[in-house]
């Protein structure tokens, strides 16, 4: 089966700033793929180049077997767009603009049905104005999947949102994922990655710099663990690639642990480590 | 995966047409509900025409034709360009601004759809601007309306004509634009200091120091005001205008020229999204 997502070599200079710098990326059907990576490392400008907004230097992309930047009508109405920053429409009604868009689409979703996902039911007939943050960006969620799209693109989509507003945004994503679309998803926050992502890379000045599952990410599972415990002498901390083994020396010595704790490195030390060796 | 959910993928795109026409009524609604542009673009160039035309009131020697009729015909050309240049190069500008353009470029919209929303959106509001115009000119200061079928398809290129090219020119100069704060700036300074310059605030135009007629015989403003004054004054008005003549072709060969240079700097500057660094 062919990929969603196919990217080679993709490169996009700024003058003199590589902001792009040979990204190679596979995402498949139905994959919820997260694009993990500080402000600046090249998240927006990949995403933009996918969704047609950006041209490229170089490298082959093929979204959905077409190539963005030369892509039709026919090609859009397949995709959505999740817009990060929009205020458009303040004068027009949640329903009003909602119901304008889908008739953009040749098989659109119903609308009541969108606004419900999207939890705007309550606010369908107030100027898009009067809307909270959180509230605009789940209507834009809403303008964004209204097409019937077999691919999302969200683009830091929780941004300044409260907490209860991302979980409410995280439910929304899952549902759409549940239903088979494809989501690529760019966000700096690592919980966020961890949530809703089958898989991820992280992109740092331009570069991919690590990709795989959350739980894999960067070798998390093979590396090191920390036990950590307390005894008669204070506290202990042992780096071990073995804690099991750690643990049964210090049972076997009769050693009386209090606090006793295997960790492994979160997503967010692993994170750090690979920002910081491309930094 | 244990459900895949079935997309129906046989449907066929909208019409190009048919987008365009539901983002008309869309454009419609937003105009009307955004009281600053009902109040500033539409109904502000009648406010003038009240009041100008409430100011001088004098007759023009013999003719039965007051200053007051000759603002009416005049100030027409005001109300064309509020309705067209002003909203287009400001729309076009928020458009750019707060994502609207943005958003249809990621959806199947083509620009063509868009233009014909914006299209919709002048032919109604300039209709309406040019009805409350006349209105005004006929209830306050009994401006006839013209009398010969020759007048009126004068009229209608001239009307024609003057929207084409200002609304090009609106759109080209929404490029200039950097940010909507300045837009009501770069779109109406032009457009006063024009409508100075060609008679339209200032009576009667052949009265105008002559480097000023040269300028704004330069510039459509002058011909669409001298048009319409044509329509709706009687010949024996000529003797005030600057060519002591109507000069309906060379009036059509200008504003003619300027929907040609309105569409290349079209052509050449519209953009979807505000130039960004990455």
């Amino acid at each position: 089966m062919t990929p969603t997502i196919s990217v080679r070599g993709l490169r996009k200079s700024y003058r003199d700033v590589h902001a792009v710098d040979g990204v190679n990326l596979t995402i498949d059907q139905g994959e919820v793929f997260a694009l993990l990576g500080p402000n600046g490392a090249g998240k927006t400008t990949t995403v933009e180049i996918l969704e047609g907004h950006r041209r490229r230097d170089a490298g082959e992309v093929a979204v959905l077997g077409d190539d963005p930047g030369t892509a039709g009508r026919v090609w859009r109405s397949r995709i959505g767009i999740v817009l990060q920053t929009a205020t458009d429409a303040a004068e027009l009604t949640v329903a009003e603009t909602v119901r304008h868009f889908a008739t953009y689409y040749p098989n659109p979703s119903n609308v009541d049905d969108v606004i419900d996902a999207c939890g705007l039911t309550e606010k369908a007939g107030s100027r898009i104005r009067s809307l909270s943050g959180g509230q605009r960006r789940r209507l834009d969620v809403a303008l964004g999947i209204v097409g019937n799209p077999e691919l999302v693109f969200l683009d830091e989509p929780t941004t300044g949102f409260d907490p209860e507003a991302r979980r409410q945004f995280w439910a929304l994503v899952e549902k759409l994922a549940a239903d088979g679309t494809t989501i690529l998803l760019t966000t700096h926050y690592l919980d966020e990655a961890e949530a809703l992502a089958g898989r991820l890379a992280v992109i740092a000045r331009g570069r991919i710099v690590a990709e795989g599952k959350p739980s894999t990410l960067g070798g998390r599972a093979s590396a090191d663990a920390v036990v950590s415990w307390t005894d008669e002498t204070g506290p202990h901390e042992v780096d071990t690639a073995d804690p099991q083994r750690v643990i049964a020396d210090l049972s076997a010595r009769g050693v009386v642990m209090s606090g006793l704790r295997v960790s492994r490195p979160t997503l967010e030390e692993i994170y750090l480590d690979l920002i910081g060796d491309a930094a | 995966m244990t459900t895949v959910h079935m997309r129906q993928t046989s449907g066929a795109l909208p019409s190009v047409l048919g987008v365009g026409l539901a983002r008309g009524v869309i454009e419609l609604k937003q105009f009307a509900r955004e009281k600053e542009a009902v109040i500033f673009t539409f109904t502000f160039p009648a406010l003038l025409l009240v009041l100008l035309g409430s100011i001088f009131s004098d007759a023009y020697g013999n003719t039965g034709v007051t200053a007051s009729q000759v603002f009416a015909a005049s100030m027409i050309a005001y109300g064309i360009m509020n309705t067209t240049f002003v909203t287009m190069g400001t729309g076009i500008a928020t458009d750019r601004e707060d994502g609207t353009l943005k958003r249809l470029h990621g959806a199947p919209v083509s620009a063509t759809s868009y233009f014909v929303g914006k299209i919709v959106l002048i032919t109604v509001v300039t209709v309406a601007e040019i009805v409350l115009m006349l209105a005004v000119g006929m209830l306050v200061f009994d401006m006839p309306l013209p009398s010969t079928g020759e007048r009126w398809l004068t009229f209608a290129w001239l009307l024609v004509l003057s929207v084409v090219s200002c609304t090009l020119l609106g759109i080209a100069v929404s490029a200039m634009v950097k940010s909507v704060r300045s837009a009501g700036a770069v779109t109406t300074v032009p457009v006063v200091v024009l409508s100075f310059l060609s008679g339209v605030f200032m009576q009667p135009i052949n009265e105008l120091p002559d480097w000023m007629l040269k300028v704004s015989s330069a510039f459509p403003v002058k011909w669409i005001g001298q048009g319409f004054r044509s329509v709706f004054l009687p010949d024996s008005m000529t003797r005030w205008e600057a060519a002591a003549a109507w000069e309906p072709g060379m009036t059509a060969l200008v504003i003619g020229a300027w929907c040609v240079i309105g569409l290349m700097l079209c052509l050449l500057t519209f953009r979807w999204t505000n130039r960004r660094d990455g």
